[in-house]
């Protein structure tokens, strides 16, 4: 039998801690030039989703926005392990996985600003980032709708055996919504090359994922339901993504059927703009801000031999790349007033009578 | 001119489609192997093969994710939503991101797609199965909305939607696929415009608008009416979005009034958008007040005489007219 937890237990539920490394990722043979990639993926979320935070707090960007700091490793391992023609569908929390793709950063803040030269004009803002050119086909702000829209695009690359794969980001929350478990089963009896990625980051916006599911695991133990394997991996770790990612890329690819990922990971802020987090226990957060992904990552690069200052200047670059993304953000023109009435049709424009 | 039904014409739609276009691509639940609940889709399968015409479980999300998914990657999917009713249950995909990813992405995004789907009353089938939606998809911007009321214009306007860059819901009437029409002999190549109105009786004293089942009502109407000597104009809309004004305000500039006859229930109704086009543009061609015989704003019942009773008959017709047309 359950008991509901009284008002006083509000956030004093058990913390939840990441597991140890394991030390056995380091010996993987993942090339040096993958790795350097990793860590610049990282680098790149991590400054850049720092930066917006920063433009919330001086109200340049209005609306709201779900950053991805501390996940920064699951966005690097796929994006780092996909092929340039694979598909990614992400959601309102898809910063991270837009510039994985490599969609220059510029466009991606001025969008967040509401600005001209923004990724889609102006007319998506942070929560829909799209790129087609570089296979960000969509993010998307209704839970769990993507996944199913993932497996129409693995649906054509079956259809024109392509080797092409749909890969759907998703946060924990979302094993709680039927387009979820509609698409994981669709995906399954059509065989589909799709790979549905679970971010779980321990909460269901303010809640605990463990108060709203009756699994250890909100993906990988329904994954059984479908007939597919049960994957929990380290999100914190990009070389566990990066092989977990390979695998299941190189399984669809074959066209062995689509994967279901658990990847564990953790919020350092709170669910949006919004939300200062205060629902989570301190030990728990001092827990996962020791396991934070990037200065793991680094000490990793170091171990393999790679010089300080090789990272340093990573780091510098991807810093400056966000600064002129910035400039080129705040200096952006506002949209024409006539973007209201574009592209509701193929044609362009928006006419529903003669 | 072949005589064929309703449900016949579908299929034949579909199968010249299939014809036609080789990224065409058509999913539902029993769709293909048992070849439609409504057997509107009998054939295909062997037809085309199982990569083309492709059995679905019952996801309706997933299934018209896959719609929007393939149609934004190069192929052009029919998807059948078995009951227009069960849109409800998917309408996220509709309303939220079929409609909207074409405008939020600037235009990155195409989607070439076709929701067919079972609409409207006359079955028997009670409140969840039974009910006309065509004016929930009428008020959200991005997807045009398509309900023929003959079997030429099944295959001609199914044609036009496969074939059209945008999403098209396209509201099959339930009561109409028994019916019998005369079709002309070019199977095969049957294909109309999306966007037209049809004037489908000619008349002089009053215009009625009518959609899929309405129409053959309001064509039986007029010529009840014809016989009492008030000759009765009566268009098809056809197409709810883009929605031919031109047709209907000309019409009413000849006749000085006019007549919606909608199956949705009142509030929001198609009927209401015409009604308050034609008062705004066409106020001072009209000699009377315009009006409007829906199906009144209640669940539909499921026995027989309450379910006739309830969506407008021919009778309801005449007698609206005949009460206001000389008044």
């Amino acid at each position: 039998m359950t008991t509901m937890p009284s008002y006083e237990d509000y956030g004093k539920h058990a913390p939840v801690f990441p597991a140890a490394v394991d030390t056995a990722n380091a010996d993987h043979p993942i090339a040096p030039e993958v790795r350097m990639r990793l860590y610049e993926i990282q680098q790149q979320v991590r400054l850049f989703e720092k930066r917006a935070y920063d433009l919330f707090l001086k109200g340049l960007v209005k609306g709201t926005s779900h950053l991805s700091l501390g996940q920064e490793a699951i966005a690097a391992g796929f994006g780092a392990a996909m092929r340039t023609d694979d598909w990614t569908f992400a959601t309102y929390r898809g910063h991270a996985h837009t510039i994985a793709r490599g969609v220059p950063l510029t466009p991606i803040m001025a969008e967040l600003l509401g600005r001209a030269n923004g990724l889609m004009g102006g007319k998506g803002g942070s929560m829909h980032l799209t790129s087609v050119e570089h296979g960000v086909m969509g993010s998307y702000a209704i839970i769990g709708a993507h996944l199913c829209v993932a497996n129409g695009a693995a649906w054509t690359a079956q259809f024109n055996d392509t080797g092409q794969v749909a890969v759907a980001f998703f946060g924990d929350g979302t094993t709680n919504i039927g387009a979820f478990h509609e698409a994981v089963n669709f995906a399954k009896v059509w065989n589909l090359p799709t790979v549905f990625v679970c971010e779980n980051n321990l909460y269901m916006e303010y809640t605990p994922i463990s108060d709203v599911v009756p699994v250890t695991n909100p993906a990988a133990d329904r994954a059984g339901a479908y007939g597919l394997e049960s994957i929990v991996i380290d999100g914190n770790d990009a070389d566990a993504v990066y092989i977990a990612a390979s695998t299941a890329l190189a399984k669809a690819r074959a066209g062995d059927g689509p994967s279901l990922i658990e990847a564990r990971t953790y919020r350092h802020h709170g669910h949006s703009r919004a939300d200062p987090g205060k629902y989570r226990p301190q030990e728990e957060i001092d827990a996962w801000m020791e396991r934070d992904p990037i200065p793991m990552y680094h000490q990793r690069l170091l171990q393999l031999g790679v010089g300080e200052h090789e990272l340093t200047a990573v780091a510098q670059q991807v810093a400056a790349a966000v600064q002129t993304a910035t400039d080129e953000a705040t200096n952006g023109a506002l949209p024409s007033l006539d973007a209201i009435y574009t592209d509701v049709w193929a044609d362009g424009g928006w006419k529903w009578r003669n | 001119m072949a005589e064929l039904t309703y449900r016949d014409a579908i299929t034949l739609g579909l199968a010249q489609e299939l014809a036609h276009d080789p990224t065409v691509v058509f999913i539902g639940e029993d769709v293909a192997g048992a070849g439609g609940v409504f057997k509107a889709t009998p054939g295909l399968l062997e037809k085309f093969g199982p990569k083309r015409v492709r059995d679905a479980p019952i996801s309706e999300q997933a299934i018209l994710g896959a719609a929007m998914g393939a149609a934004m990657t190069g192929l052009r999917p029919i998807a059948e939503i078995m009951f227009s009713d069960f849109l409800a249950v998917c309408w996220d995909i509709v309303a939220n991101e079929i409609a909207k990813s074409r405008y939020m992405t600037d235009g990155q995004m195409a989607f070439p797609l076709v929701i067919r789907t079972a609409n409207g009353a006359g079955s028997r089938f009670g409140a969840q199965h039974s009910q006309s939606v065509e004016n929930w998809a009428m008020m959200i911007p991005g997807i045009k909305v398509v309900a023929p009321s003959t079997a030429e214009d099944a295959i001609g306007l199914l044609a036009a939607a496969v074939r059209d860059p945008d999403p098209v819901l396209f509201f099959e009437h339930k009561s109409i696929y028994p019916m019998k029409f005369e079709v002309p002999d070019r199977a095969g190549d049957i294909v109309d415009e999306l966007g037209t109105a049809k004037i489908v009786r000619e008349g002089t004293d009053v215009t009625v608008v009518a959609l899929a089942l309405m129409v053959p009502r309001a064509l039986e109407a007029a010529e009840q009416l014809a016989a009492e000597g008030i000759d009765v104009e009566v268009i098809d809309v056809r197409s709810l979005v883009p929605l031919d004004t031109n047709c209907i305000l000309k019409s009413v500039a000849k006749t000085s009034r006019l007549y919606t006859v909608e199956e949705n229930p009142r509030l929001c109704g198609w009927g209401a958008e015409v009604a308050s086009i034609v008062a705004e543009e066409a106020f001072w061609d009209l000699d009377g007040p315009i009006e409007r015989i829906t199906t009144p704003h209640v669940p539909l019942p499921s026995a027989a005489n309450l379910e006739d009773a309830t969506i407008p008959s021919v009778e309801r017709i005449v007698e609206t007219i005949r009460k206001t047309a000389n008044a």
